[in-house]
C-alpha cells in the first residue's frame, strides 16, 4: 500500500506499491531487474537499462554517506508542523540516493558533509492511520531502536 | 540557416498585481512590444504563450489571451517547463518561423502567482522535485538550491558572504529598473537579519514570487530587416534537460543541462564565454547565479564565489550579469521570467537601457532554467 509512505503521500498508485508493506515490517527494498540484473533505489518497477518490466526486491543494507543536507524553516503546507525540520540527500552502499529527514540519534550541529548515516524504516506512531517513512540516522541504530525513541 | 530576429518587445510592472487579470497582465506587455516593433498586429500570423498552468483558474491559458489580445483567428498555444516556459515559448516560435509555417510571431510570457498563499506555494513549487520519493518529506524550492548551495560550499568553499554579494548586487541594478518589484538596495548585514528559509537561505538569497508579463515580438529575415530600430538576432539557440530527481544528478554543484545548452548555443552562434558582453542569467536564489557563471563557463567550476567577491558580475565587470536586478530584485513571475530576460537583453544591444547600459553591448546572452536544472534554455542574441 503505497499511500502509506509520506506523511503526506502524493502519489498513491505505483507498481512498486509493497515497497511500503516491507518499509512497514522494517526492510528497506531496492529493486532488482530480473533480466540484466541492474539494481535501483529508488525501486523502479521498469528497468532503465534494457527497458524489462521483470523485477524483484532487493533488500537494501541502508548504510549511506551523506552528500548534503539543508535545514526547512518555510515549509510547505502539510509539513508546517513539524518544520523546522532537517533533509538530507545520502548516497547508498549498494547503489542510487535517497532523501529523508535526520532522525533523533543525530543532532543538527552534528552533520557534516560525507559523515557515514543509517537509513531505518519508521512508523509515525502519534498517526492513527498508517504511515510509514525511513530516517537517517546514527550507524548501528537498528529499526527497533529506532521504533522504540 | 535563415535568421530569425526580435524587432519588438514590451514589459509591465512585476509585482502583486490585484488590480489585474492574467490576460489584462499580457496585454500591457504586448500592446508596448506592438508599438515598439511598429507593426500592424493584424500582420502577426501567430502566438505563442509561456505560463505554467498551476497558478490559474483559467483553464487553458492561451485561449483567452489571444482573445483579450485581438488575435483570433491566427493560432496560438502554451509552452510548459516550469520556471523556463518563457524561453521555451521564444525557441517555439523561433522554431517556427524557421520552418517556414510563420513568418512574424508574438510571444508573451505572463503569470499571476500572488493569488496563492505562500505555503501553496512552497507546497506547489516544492513538486517539481520527483513527488514519489522527495515531496513526502516535505522538500521546497528554496530548500533544493539550499542542497545545491550546501554542496558548493563543501566543495569549493564558498562562503555565505558571497551568496549574499549576488542578492547585493541584483537589488543594486533592481533600484534603477523601473519595472522592478524591489526597487531599492540591500546591504549583508540587512539580509543577515532576514528570516530563515532554508539553511544557508534566508528570505534575502530567495527572489519572490510575482505577477507579471513581458512579450517579444520575432520576425522571419526578411521582415526583420525593413525594421527601423536595430535587430536582435536569435543566433544561438542551446537547449537541454537533466534529470527529474536529485538522486540521479552526477554532481550537485552545478546543472548539467545548463552546460549542454550553452555548449549548444556557444556552438551555433559561433562564439566562446568570453565573447559575451552582458548575460541575463535564472538567479531564483543566489547559488544559482554562482552556479550559473561556472555553468556558462564565465570563469572556472569552483571560482563563481570570487567572480562575485570581485565584482566581475558587475556592469564594468569581466561580464556583466543581472544588470535588471535579475530575478532576485525584479520578482519572478514564473512563465514571464525568460521573456523578461530576452527583453533586457534586446534593450542592452540597441542601447536603450538608460543607467544600466553596458558599454560595447553587441552579444548578449539568457539563461533561463526550468525546476532545479531539469529544462534549460541558453540563447545568444547579437547585434550587426
Amino acid at each position: 500500500m503505497f499511500k502509506w509512505f509520506g506523511k503526506v503521500n502524493f502519489s498513491p498508485y505505483t507498481k512498486v506499491t509493497e515497497f511500503a508493506n516491507h518499509l512497514k515490517d522494517g526492510r528497506l527494498m531496492g529493486s532488482k531487474c530480473k533480466q540484466c540484473g541492474q539494481e535501483s533505489f529508488p525501486p523502479r518497477a521498469d528497468c532503465g537499462k534494457c527497458l524489462s518490466g521483470d523485477f524483484e526486491y532487493k533488500e537494501f543494507s541502508g548504510k549511506a554517506t551523506l552528500l548534503t543536507y539543508t535545514t526547512i524553516h518555510a515549509a510547505p503546507t502539510g509539513f508546517e508542523d513539524v518544520a523546522p525540520y532537517t533533509i538530507g540527500v545520502v548516497d547508498l552502499k549498494e547503489t542510487g540516493r535517497l532523501l529523508a529527514w535526520f532522525g533523533d540519534t543525530i543532532s543538527d550541529k552534528d552533520i557534516k558533509i560525507g559523515m557515514e548515516l543509517q537509513v531505518v524504516p519508521r512508523v509515525f506512531e502519534e498517526l492513527e492511520e498508517i504511515k510509514v517513512y525511513y530516517s537517517l540516522e546514527k550507524p548501528g541504530t537498528t529499526w527497533s531502536a529506532a521504533e522504540s525513541s | 540557416m535563415a535568421r530569425v530576429g526580435i524587432i519588438g518587445i514590451g514589459h509591465g510592472q512585476f509585482g502583486r498585481r490585484s488590480d489585474a487579470t492574467v490576460q489584462e497582465l499580457a496585454f500591457e506587455a504586448f500592446r508596448e512590444a506592438v508599438a515598439d516593433a511598429q507593426i500592424d498586429p493584424k500582420d502577426i500570423d501567430g502566438s505563442v504563450i509561456g505560463s505554467v498552468p498551476e497558478y490559474h483558474k483559467q483553464r487553458s491559458l492561451p485561449g483567452v489571451v489571444q482573445e483579450y489580445l485581438g488575435l483570433n483567428p491566427v493560432p496560438t498555444w502554451l509552452t510548459e517547463v516550469a520556471c523556463a516556459s518563457g524561453s521555451a515559448a521564444i525557441r517555439t516560435a523561433w522554431m517556427g518561423i524557421q520552418s517556414g509555417a510563420h513568418r512574424l510571431m508574438a510571444v508573451i510570457g505572463c503569470q499571476k502567482m500572488t493569488e496563492l498563499s505562500t505555503p501553496e506555494i512552497l507546497a506547489l513549487m516544492g513538486r517539481v522535485g520527483e513527488v514519489q520519493w522527495e515531496s513526502v518529506f516535505g522538500t521546497t524550492f528554496p530548500a533544493y538550491y539550499a542542497l545545491f548551495a550546501k554542496s558548493h560550499m563543501h566543495e569549493y568553499g564558498t562562503t555565505r558572504e558571497q551568496l549574499l554579494q549576488v542578492a547585493v548586487k541584483n537589488h543594486y541594478y533592481g533600484a534603477r529598473n523601473p519595472n522592478a518589484l524591489f526597487q531599492k538596495e540591500i546591504t549583508i548585514e540587512k539580509a543577515l537579519e532576514s528570516e530563515p528559509v532554508s539553511d544557508p537561505f534566508q528570505v534575502y538569497d530567495c527572489c519572490a514570487n510575482a505577477d507579471g508579463a513581458a512579450c517579444v515580438i520575432l520576425a522571419s529575415e526578411d521582415i526583420a530587416r525593413k525594421s527601423k530600430k536595430p535587430v536582435a538576432w536569435l543566433d544561438g539557440m542551446g537547449c537541454a534537460t537533466a534529470s527529474m530527481s536529485v538522486l540521479r544528478r552526477p554532481k550537485l554543484t552545478g546543472l548539467p543541462s545548463a552546460e549542454d545548452a550553452s555548449r549548444t548555443a556557444y556552438e551555433m552562434a559561433g562564439i566562446k564565454a568570453k565573447d559575451v558582453k552582458v548575460a541575463e542569467v535564472h538567479d531564483c536564489f543566489t547559488i544559482a547565479e554562482i552556479m550559473a557563471y561556472e555553468d556558462l563557463g564565465f570563469c572556472d567550476k569552483g571560482a563563481g564565489g570570487r567572480f562575485i567577491e570581485e565584482k566581475q558580475s558587475y556592469a564594468d565587470g569581466q561580464t556583466p550579469v543581472n544588470i535588471d536586478g535579475g530575478l532576485k530584485a525584479k520578482g519572478h513571475p514564473i512563465g514571464a521570467t525568460g521573456v523578461s530576460m530576452t527583453v533586457e537583453i534586446v534593450k542592452q544591444l540597441r542601447g536603450e537601457a538608460g543607467e544600466r547600459q553596458v558599454k560595447n553591448a553587441d552579444i548578449g546572452l539568457t539563461h533561463n532554467v526550468g525546476g532545479i536544472g531539469q529544462y534549460c534554455f541558453v540563447h545568444v542574441l547579437r547585434r550587426d
